[in-house]
């Protein structure tokens, strides 16, 4: 088993290297050169020379390129281009919001996912199962920010139930231990500030899940059906288990392999939608200042935010190929097969 | 031998088979969702053509010109002279967004033919060549894959800058690598198969048994990929037009003009109702449309 993960730690190596390798061609061969668009348009040829030459810019790209990895390796992903602070510090401020937004989306869609997606399959053909194949399919068809837009009108605009934006109410925030705003409210013990911070959690989170909540209920009912025609379902029931065992113990388990990985692929998706609904909720993760950097050619932050998401991206997936051997016995890891 | 077209060997007391294509119509047409999403496609594109038309021409067959602004009628609410409402600049929406059905169909299509294109060929090349090949181009289709797509597409539309074409091209990129893999995998299978094994024996080139023996019969599985492919499209176009990356102004995208709406959400609400259904309508008629083509083509379950 160990030996397993750090196999595959090790195969990861050349995937991130090859996004560094993608995001900094993007960023340094085929992008209009940042200078003018960092100094302004009156900027001298002078200036723009010397800026160019404190920000790395002047070698070869082969040499920038392995300045740069030297760099990651150390920890170091260059400064941004405007506030000359450190990408890593810049990243490490904004993303434990991503992060926190991104889970608790990912846990909604799964646990409600699933929950539709049995009782769809159990119920079939019921008024049950035609609301969660309608669900599963507009919820793929809607695009989430303006799901997120929606619900701001009625719930803020309208009910006056919900705050239409941020993360917590500023004079509520946490003092600052894990970085991650929920961890902080519950390690202070503060309850007020929890209570807010989850008032201000439900509309993107319940946004952010909705395409996800959809495709693992659909995945979770054909499974579930896929399941129930097999052989060993009939012969549990033959044997004369209960069908709710027959249901928990047979046609579950062998159901969820294909949805823990589209859970685990799900992850990925919202880690890009995040950018689309913190955009909407004024949430204050990296999705919203990727945008921003992208629009002012700050190259170094967004080197930064791909590489890290990528990188917590390949990682979530490499934590469900695990999962999948606790679930399915027939699994061995390490062994090819045949 | 099989130079020429030949000729079905009739055998008697058998019938003619049924052609494929009628198989697939007789599955969708009694597929009420699939044909219900077939229905507004066509409306969609009906509208989408007319308005081009009309445009082209230099007629007027919206309610209102789309781009034309009007300070005095800004932020009117839907009532009979504008059913839609009007937005910050007193355009009018439902024009607005009946000019902007041209545009998301476009980019549709387009983001698909683009990376149908390229996929098509990574896929076809890795999957009939096999080895150090398949191994290098399915690598880098694996790292494509490990970024998160929307977040790719921006990236890239920090390189290219803004505007609709350099918007098809960042999410075809994306997308190129889902195509490369299905192409990839029906290749693998098809490689092996007596039709393509007897024109290699005969001396066919590669490129030639790719193209006229492999190809033809894995065509299924990369329409129904296309077909979704084109709602996603749509989407994420949408997408990078609400976060102000996507079309120059003024063309009427329906992203973009969510994006714009979206400071005056509490103002005038109604603003961003209507570009957002177009796009939900459009995504689920299309989603629609594939999922039952995809039954359809798909013989284990075509119902008869």
């Amino acid at each position: 088993m160990g030996k397993y993960i750090i196999k595959r730690l090790l195969m990861l190596i050349p995937v991130l290297l090859g996004v560094s390798i993608i995001v900094f061609v993007i960023t340094h061969v085929f992008s209009p050169d940042p200078a003018p668009v960092v100094l302004g348009q009156h900027a001298t040829e002078e200036s723009m020379e010397a800026w160019r030459e404190a920000n790395g810019l002047n070698g070869s790209v082969v040499s920038q390129y392995i300045d740069y990895l030297g760099g990651v390796f150390r920890g170091d992903l260059g400064n941004s281009y405007y506030t000359k602070q450190p990408v890593a510090k810049e990243l490490s401020s904004r993303f434990p919001a991503t992060i926190e937004l991104a889970v608790v989306s990912v846990i909604l869609a799964a646990v409600f996912g699933i929950l539709i997606g049995v009782v769809s399959a159990v119920k079939k053909n019921s008024i049950w199962d035609s609301g969660g194949r309608i669900l599963s399919l507009v919820g793929v068809s809607i695009p989430i920010f303006w799901l997120g837009v929606i619900m701001i009108i009625v719930f803020s605009g309208t009910l006056h139930w919900l705050p239409s934006g941020g993360q917590i109410d500023p004079l509520l925030k946490p003092k600052s231990v894990t970085g991650f705003n929920l961890l902080d409210c519950i390690i202070t013990g503060n309850t007020a500030g929890l209570a807010d911070s989850l008032k201000h959690m439900v509309m993107p989170a319940m946004a952010l899940s909705m395409y996800s909540l959809a495709i693992i209920t659909r995945i979770t009912r054909t499974s579930m059906l896929d399941s129930m025609k097999q052989d060993y379902v009939r012969t549990a029931r033959a044997k004369g288990i209960s069908e709710g065992k027959v249901l928990t113990r047979h046609v579950l388990r062998t159901s969820m392999n294909p949805v823990v990985t589209v859970i685990g692929l799900q992850f990925g998706s919202m880690l890009g939608g995040a950018v689309l609904t913190e955009r909407v909720f004024a949430w204050p993760g990296i999705g919203s200042y990727i945008v921003e950097c992208v629009q002012k050619s700050d190259f170094p932050v967004i080197q930064g935010a791909v590489l890290l998401t990528a990188t917590i991206f390949v990682l979530v997936n490499l934590a469900v190929d695990i999962i999948y051997t606790f679930l399915d016995p027939r699994i061995k890891l390490g062994k090819k097969e045949g | 031998m099989l130079g020429k077209k030949q000729k079905p060997v009739e055998v008697p007391g058998q019938e003619k088979p049924e052609s494929e294509l009628h198989a697939v119509w007789e599955s969708l047409r009694v597929n009420k969702t699939a044909i219900f999403g077939m229905v507004i496609i066509i409306i969609l594109v009906a509208v989408a053509l007319v308005t081009f038309l009309a445009d082209a021409a230099g007629i007027q067959i919206l309610p209102y010109d789309p781009n034309e602004t009007d300070m005095t009628a800004s932020f009117v609410k839907p009532c009979a002279e504008h059913w839609f409402g009007t937005d910050e600049l007193g355009r009018d929406i439902f024009s607005r967004i009946l000019d902007g059905t041209k545009i998301s169909l476009f980019v549709g299509f387009a983001v698909v033919i683009f990376s149908l294109f390229f996929g098509i060929i990574l896929g076809a090349v890795a999957g009939y060549k096999g080895g150090v090949v398949d191994t290098v181009i399915m690598r880098i289709m694996d790292i494509m894959l490990s970024i998160p797509g929307i977040l790719f597409a921006i990236t890239l539309m920090a390189a290219l800058g803004k505007g609709l074409d350099k918007a098809i091209v960042a999410i075809g990129i994306v997308a190129i690598p889902e195509y490369a893999r299905i192409v990839r995998g029906s290749v693998l299978s098809a490689k092996e198969s007596d039709y393509t094994q007897a024109a290699r024996v005969i001396g066919n080139r590669d490129l030639r048994i790719i193209f006229k023996h492999i190809l033809p019969n894995i065509i299924s599985p990369i329409i129904v990929r296309a077909t979704l492919g084109i709602s996603g499209a749509i989407l994420d176009t949408a997408a990078l037009g609400f976060l102000g990356l996507g079309v120059q102004p003024p063309v009427a995208e329906w992203g973009d003009m969510l994006g714009r709406a979206k400071g005056y959400i509490f103002a005038a609400p109604y603003t961003l109702v209507f570009p957002g259904l177009a796009i939900t309508l459009v995504v689920l008629a299309f989603n629609l449309f594939g999922d039952g083509l995809s039954d359809a083509l798909d013989p284990k379950s075509r119902k008869r």
